[in-house]
């Protein structure tokens, strides 16, 4: 009976198992492999060197690059956190009905509908040279000059990002937020706390786990990101994604490889570093 | 503490829309009572508390303590702390950050307020847990860390909001107990939320049941017990039976009636049911006019006498138990 449950048990984890091993675990394994090849001009060959990994790590632009990732992902943290934060913070403690409040979230969620790359193109328009923003400034008298900087900047590529990702910081804290025991603002209250201790003691402290989660969503997206910043810089700023796929263009697969498996490990680093400060299991 | 405030409700009024939860009550509250609001739910009792506590803004009327107006003013000014029904203990803190909370909010350096902690846990018998989440403690500790955070203001009227309904039985009646030894040690006010009446009869001096929005009957334990001057009051404090007779809405206690003929008695009954209590026998009899009473025997009276399903018997009882009822 026993042998029999344990063959059951094996069976019912197998449809599952094989999907990760074939979608998740053998690519990643195969993009490793890969990164150990050697690679002229023209052709690519199975070897097991460190030559990839060698020639990024001493390259001058690969820590550029990857400072200019980091960048990247911590201003558009900073933004989403802000502006996550205090749409969650909105929906869970100022709209009183229940009904309201899934349909404000509702209303969120919206422009999601919509593919990435269209919300993304849609600001091009509106901040080029010509465009909506600068057209409008002149016309206000703000300014005299359209602003270069609005558009093929890192500030259109934040921008972007943090309009982009800001609903991945939403939900998690919104939900965690909605678990929060109403009668616990209460019970501040009663000790006389004020609405930002309240907030800065109660509320941030047991909002923790959501921003976590968010913070993963944002994080992981930034840093694996090449379409934003091709078409949000004009192809003028880099990160790691366009590094990767300007090497998938000249068909350099082992150097592709190579950076790919340097910013998995860092991701995973930054993220195991985050989970070390806070518990989000009891959120899952 | 220790100034002996009285707390006072004058026509207190609260509406929600159009619906009244309570509907211009006063009462009198002397220092150092400890005082229960009794009903059913919905009957108002929680909004009661919650707008004296300042968790709920005042419709109508006011609340006064030491005849001070506190209506407006926010919960920590008040001179009340609220135990709430789930403790709300902060789940992030431990038990000792938990108490010192108001103290921290008041901006009182980290040593001073957990001496003062410190103290208040050892009131409250949880020195020994003082390092513990919420979560590692069970039903009876947290209300008893929740008992210390609310005590640690000194407030002159402690508000408990069904402080014993999340415990199981057993500790109830522990916790009950201790709740009515600190309230004498202390010496300040409880003003005590509950349903169940024999919790509010073993703890309470003075006691306030409310029915629809109104109090329907107010005033030292045993005399509204003893004298339940409505139905609903002697309905639901229990032990009463209520009878229609012919001269009008009676209240007779349990333990009033007596078991003799049919003839010449009271009342003339069937018995419907019989019930062993251990120390008691409660036998259940229909009477005219469709109504049944209940009749509460020793069990010596009982055995002594036996009585079977269906037998005939007659209801008696002295003319002092019975009290007539306002219709």
């Amino acid at each position: 009976m026993l042998r029999n449950n344990s063959v059951i048990g094996w069976l019912l984890a197998a449809p599952l198992s094989l999907v990760l091993v074939v979608f998740l675990v053998l690519p990643i394994v195969m993009i490793v492999v890969v990164s150990f090849w050697g690679a002229t001009e023209w052709s690519i060959y199975p070897a097991f060197q460190f030559d990839n990994y060698e020639f990024l790590l001493t390259s001058d632009v690969t820590y550029r690059v990857f400072l200019n990732t980091f960048k990247y992902a911590l201003i558009t943290w900073v933004f989403t956190l802000l502006i996550g934060f205090t749409v969650a913070y909105y929906l869970a403690f100022h709209i009183r009905s229940l009904t309201w409040q899934i349909a404000l979230f509702l209303l969120c969620t919206i422009p999601f509908l919509t593919s990435n790359i269209i919300r993304m193109i849609s600001w091009i328009p509106f901040l080029g040279r010509n465009g909506i923003a600068n057209s409008t400034l002149i016309s206000m008298g703000v300014i005299d000059e359209p602003l270069e900087w609005l558009l093929f900047s890192d500030f259109s590529v934040i921008l972007a990002f943090v309009h982009l990702y800001t609903l991945f910081m939403v939900v998690p804290i919104f939900n965690t937020m909605m678990r929060i025991d109403k009668s616990l603002i209460e019970a501040a209250a009663d000790a006389g706390a004020s609405g930002w201790q309240t907030l800065r003691h109660v509320i941030i402290p047991l909002t923790k786990p959501g921003i976590m989660i968010g913070t993963i969503f944002v994080v992981a997206l930034v840093m694996g990101d090449f379409i934003t910043v091709r078409f949000m810089s004009g192809s003028q700023s880099a990160n790691v994604g366009r590094m990767i796929q300007n090497d998938i263009g000249l068909l350099q697969y082992p150097s592709a490889s190579a950076t790919a498996v340097i910013l998995l490990f860092t991701v995973l680093l930054l993220i195991g570093t985050l989970l070390r400060f806070v518990d989000i299991r009891k959120e899952l | 503490m220790g100034q002996k405030l009285d707390l006072e409700l004058i026509s207190l009024t609260k509406r929600y829309g159009s619906t009244v939860a309570v509907d211009s009550i006063g009462y009198h509250f002397s220092a150092g009572t400890y005082a229960c609001l009794l009903g059913p739910s919905g009957c108002g009792k929680s909004s009661t508390l919650r707008m004296i506590a300042g968790h709920e803004s005042v419709s109508d009327g006011s609340i006064t303590l030491g005849g001070r107006d506190i209506s407006d003013l926010p919960p920590a000014k008040r001179g009340t702390a609220m135990m709430f029904q789930n403790y709300a203990l902060f789940p992030h803190l431990n038990v000792r950050d938990n108490v010192a909370f108001s103290l921290k909010m008041q901006g009182i350096d980290t040593a001073k307020r957990h001496a003062r902690a410190n103290e208040m846990l050892e009131l409250v018998d949880m020195t020994a847990l003082a390092d513990r989440l919420p979560a590692q403690l069970s039903g009876g500790q947290q209300q008893r860390a929740a008992l210390a955070r609310a005590l640690i203001t000194k407030p002159d009227v402690l508000l408990l909001d069904e402080p014993l309904s999340a415990l199981d039985p057993f500790l109830r009646i522990r916790m009950r107990a201790e709740l009515k030894k600190l309230q004498r040690e202390l010496g300040i006010t409880f003003v005590h939320v509950t349903h169940g009446q024999d919790e509010a009869l073993a703890l309470a001096d003075e006691i306030v049941v409310m029915n629809n929005a109104v109090i329907e009957q107010a005033g030292n334990t045993r005399t509204v017990f003893d004298a339940p001057r409505t139905a609903f009051v002697a309905r639901f404090l229990g032990s009463h039976n209520v009878v229609s007779m012919p001269e009008g809405m009676l209240a007779v206690r349990s333990d009033a009636l007596k078991i003799t003929n049919p003839n010449g008695a009271k009342l003339p009954g069937t018995i419907t049911n019989i019930e062993y209590q251990g120390t008691h026998v409660a036998l259940t009899a229909a009477v005219p006019g469709e109504q049944e009473v209940t009749a509460l025997l020793s069990d010596k009276d009982f055995f002594g006498n036996p009585k079977e399903l269906g037998e005939a018997i007659g209801l008696d009882w002295e003319a002092e138990a019975a009290r007539a009822l306002a219709q």
